[in-house]
């Protein structure tokens, strides 16, 4: 009985997520017609160009960019699991050290006065500016690094400030009278820690990631544009960018991946949620 | 939520000591160990080449802001009427919702190169664009959010007074939603910066910050492509403030939520 | 003719849970109705119904002589909850004087009846704070004061001091009476509590679930003006024991079948 109900739910999930995709896909064709055939200028001009038929993006991911390359597809998943490496490396790296960070100016107050306005600070500063520049220090003969490590790094800061705060929010936001009752087991502050605070930091900890998560990717994306890192995605969106005006679509496929990439780790994000916090409770994105 | 750090002087104190201790380390190290300039200037050799491009950067500055200004307003504009409508039928809004959440993990700025495309990229209008989709989808997600969090018992009391959906609308959904909707729209603000900048490092005007950080990086003048990023942030930050100041005098009514002491 | 009569009311929620069965009520004017009951007995239900929440399956209900859903939109009627329901971006004065400005009261008579509601209720001095800078009690008194702004002969509340203290609860009480006998308005009021029942009460109705329905209609006759010195009385004893075991009776039955 309940396996019946488990798979109807599913069914209507996956009928409901082919409604969404067929209303934009006729959303997309119906704009792109109406524009073509009356020769729309506003707000952009819409012609073959700029709008190609989605199913010539799709159909390019099957072809061969030019003649001595293998199919765009094969290129572009390449390309994809080479950036997916640097976000993933930097996530983790941001992710460890922003929960150290975080738990570290739980404890201490003064640390908190001292540190905690720039933690917030920094998350208004628009810190993506400063990736092509990341790139070309990490990169300089002095430092002589490989340039995803800088990748690397643009992604782990990302990471790292969400998480930071996230981890502070989320340890000391345990109810007094659990804390209370903790105490009252005489228990240690490690236990308090591990036993109380960090389940309570858990759902604070995962929206952060999984905000985080989309901003990896996205700082590895941009990082590899300004230096041409040819092999990631940012390197083959700036390649299909060249050409755009002879193929269009191969520029829309790339984003496609793109951006499957970036629902992939989402979703990754998600998941592990789904199992390490039994009940994944909404937040506020 | 908005983390309550203490109002008084003295709170501020161990955070001067930190950026003054930052600042001269960084000075020191950099003369000390005779750094290389294009690893990272001193800071004084920031703020002489910020003083003396004063005028180009301020004017830069103002340029790129002005996109980000745009595609913050239309972004977070579409975002609440596509809201309203949305929380309006229940059924629809539950099950758009995990799309939008999903919608928000693409990485939007990878279509800067077909904004490009599609608009000339000398224009605002291109960067416009990017902050525009960057901003929809965090303020579409929080407002549906706070639309629907009205509480049944409120609507009951409205039910008991006999009034038309409109006015529980006005009286009760908005105001009950504002708190998300701010808390959305400082994200947006800072969203919208970063869109306009990195657009413009797929092609921009020479009058905006992105391409003139790209093109002082390139140039080896790092003390200038610093000095820019320098008036990024203040623009970043002036704008987050701002937003942050609307929200407290628009929700001034609301609990200062402080954080629990450990 | 009775401010509320109830006929043959049910209710029968989605999933077949009976909430409530063929009820039979007549209240009159000035009187203090309590509907007590175990969870489940379809009280807070039959609130609703009468204050056109809910509507009901099957039977009728008239207020003041007209349909529930009339009396609704005339406005006969004010409704208190166990949470207060205050919403905290108005004012304490602001919150009162809600259905005031929905019913359109010009600006000059809304301060002068939401400062007369505030003397009601002992807050005067309160209107400019906000609802959370208010204890559970006071917030409650606000939502009678609200409640009772534009002077409706029927007042609804369901367990308003469900969530307060015991001492808070027994002034509030004594309050609520004086209101009561000031206004001489009809109350309807749900509560769990069995001194509480009898000691506000001119009737006290006992009902019990599986299916909801009143088993017992008990009437008070203690004095008025009830005080302090009312919850010591032997009769109040009587009383008290009489409604507990008309609950015990109706639903509270511990079968080892």
């Amino acid at each position: 009985m309940v396996r019946a109900v488990g798979v109807n739910r599913t069914a209507r999930r996956a009928a409901l997520l082919l409604a969404v995709l067929a209303v934009l896909w006729g959303l997309w064709e119906g704009f792109r017609a109406l524009g073509t055939h009356f020769n729309w200028q506003h707000p952009f001009p819409v012609n073959g160009t700029s709008m190609p038929h989605i199913h010539d993006m799709i159909w390019a991911l099957f072809q061969h960019p030019n003649s001595s390359s293998p199919l765009l597809l094969v290129i572009l998943l390449k390309a994809a699991a080479f950036t997916a490496k640097e976000a993933a490396l930097g996530f983790a790296m941001g992710a460890v050290g922003g929960f150290v960070i975080g738990a570290a100016l739980a404890h201490s107050r003064m640390l908190q006065r001292g540190f905690l306005p720039y933690v917030v600070a920094s998350q208004t500063v628009p810190i993506l500016a400063i990736a092509p520049m990341v790139v070309i220090w990490f990169t300089s003969p002095q430092v002589h690094a490989p340039a995803w490590i800088a990748v690397a790094v643009i992604a782990s800061y990302l990471t790292f400030f969400p998480v930071a705060i996230a981890t502070l929010r989320g340890l000391q936001a345990a109810d007094h009278r659990a804390l209370e009752l903790m105490r009252s087991y005489a228990a240690t502050r490690w236990t308090v820690l591990w036993k109380l605070r960090f389940p309570t930091a858990l759902p604070y900890l995962f929206s952060a990631l999984k905000v985080s998560a989309t901003a990896s990717i996205v700082g590895a994306i941009i990082g590899e544009s300004p230096s041409s890192i040819a092999g990631g995605l940012g390197g083959a969106i700036l390649n299909f960018a060249q050409y755009y005006t002879f193929q269009p679509q191969n520029l829309w496929a790339t984003n496609l991946i793109a951006a499957l990439l970036g629902i992939v780790f989402f979703l990754v994000v998600v998941a592990a949620e789904k199992i390490v916090v039994r009940s994944a409770p909404e937040h506020v994105a | 939520m908005t983390l309550a750090l203490g109002r008084r002087a003295g709170d501020w104190a161990p955070a001067l000591v930190v950026a003054i201790a930052v600042l001269g380390l960084w000075e020191g190290i950099v003369k000390g160990f005779h750094i290389q300039r294009f690893l990272l200037p001193a800071p004084d050799a920031i703020w002489r080449s910020f003083r003396d491009n004063q005028g180009t950067l301020w004017h830069a500055g103002w340029f790129t802001f002005q996109e980000a200004l745009g595609g913050f307003a239309i972004g977070c504009g579409v975002a609440i009427l596509f809201a309203i409508v949305v929380a309006r039928w229940d059924t629809l809004g539950s099950a758009l919702m995990p799309y939008a959440i999903a919608a928000n993990a693409i990485p939007i700025i990878a279509f800067a190169p077909i904004t490009n495309a599609w608009f000339n990229p000398l224009n605002k209008t291109s960067k416009m664009v990017i902050a525009a989709v960057l901003c929809f989808f965090p303020v579409f997600v929080n407002v549906v959010r706070g639309l629907r969090s009205v509480k049944p018992q409120q609507l009951e009391l409205m039910r008991s007074y006999a009034v038309g959906e409109l006015t529980v609308f006005r009286l009760v959904r908005i105001p009950t939603a504002l708190p998300f909707l701010f808390t959305a729209l400082r994200v947006a603000s800072v969203l919208a910066m970063i869109g306009a900048i990195v657009g413009e490092y797929y092609g921009g005007s020479l009058d905006s910050l992105g391409a003139n950080i790209n093109q002082d990086a390139s140039l080896s003048q790092y003390e200038k492509a610093w000095a820019e990023i320098a008036i990024a942030c203040i623009f970043g930050i002036g704008f987050y403030l701002a937003v942050a100041l609307a929200e407290r005098f628009a929700t001034r009514w609301q609990p200062r939520m402080e954080t629990a002491g450990s | 003719m009775s401010v509320v009569e109830i006929s043959g009311v049910s209710k029968e929620f989605k999933g077949g849970t009976v909430a409530l069965q063929d009820i039979d009520l007549a209240i009159e004017q000035g009187e203090f109705i309590s509907l007590i009951g175990p969870s489940g007995c379809g009280k807070s239900t039959l609130l609703r119904i009468i204050g056109d929440l809910i509507e009901p399956t099957g039977g009728s209900v008239t207020v003041n002589g007209k349909s529930a859903r009339r009396a609704r939109e005339d406005h006969d009627y004010g409704i208190v909850f166990q949470d207060a329901v205050l919403y905290n971006w108005r004012t304490v004065a602001k919150n009162v004087a809600l259905p005031l400005e929905l019913a359109g009261w010009d600006r000059d008579k809304r301060r002068r009846r939401v400062e007369e509601m505030l003397d009601l209720v002992e807050l005067r001095g309160f209107g400019e704070h906000h609802p959370w800078q208010l204890s559970g009690g006071m917030q409650q008194r606000v939502s009678i004061a609200r409640a009772l702004s534009f002077e409706p002969s029927l007042l609804l509340m369901d367990e308003p001091f469900g969530a307060l203290d015991e001492m808070t609860r027994e002034r509030l009480n004594a309050e609520l009476l004086r209101i009561w006998q000031a206004s001489g308005s009809t109350v309807v009021f749900v509560t769990h509590s069995i001194p509480e029942a009898v000691f506000l009460s001119t009737r006290v109705v006992v009902m019990s679930p599986r299916p909801g329905r009143i088993s017992k209609v008990i009437p008070i006759d203690l004095q008025q003006p009830r005080t302090a010195a009312t919850r010591e009385e032997p009769r109040f004893f009587e009383l008290a024991t009489e409604v507990r075991e008309a609950l015990h009776l109706g639903g509270l039955v511990e079968v080892t079948a």
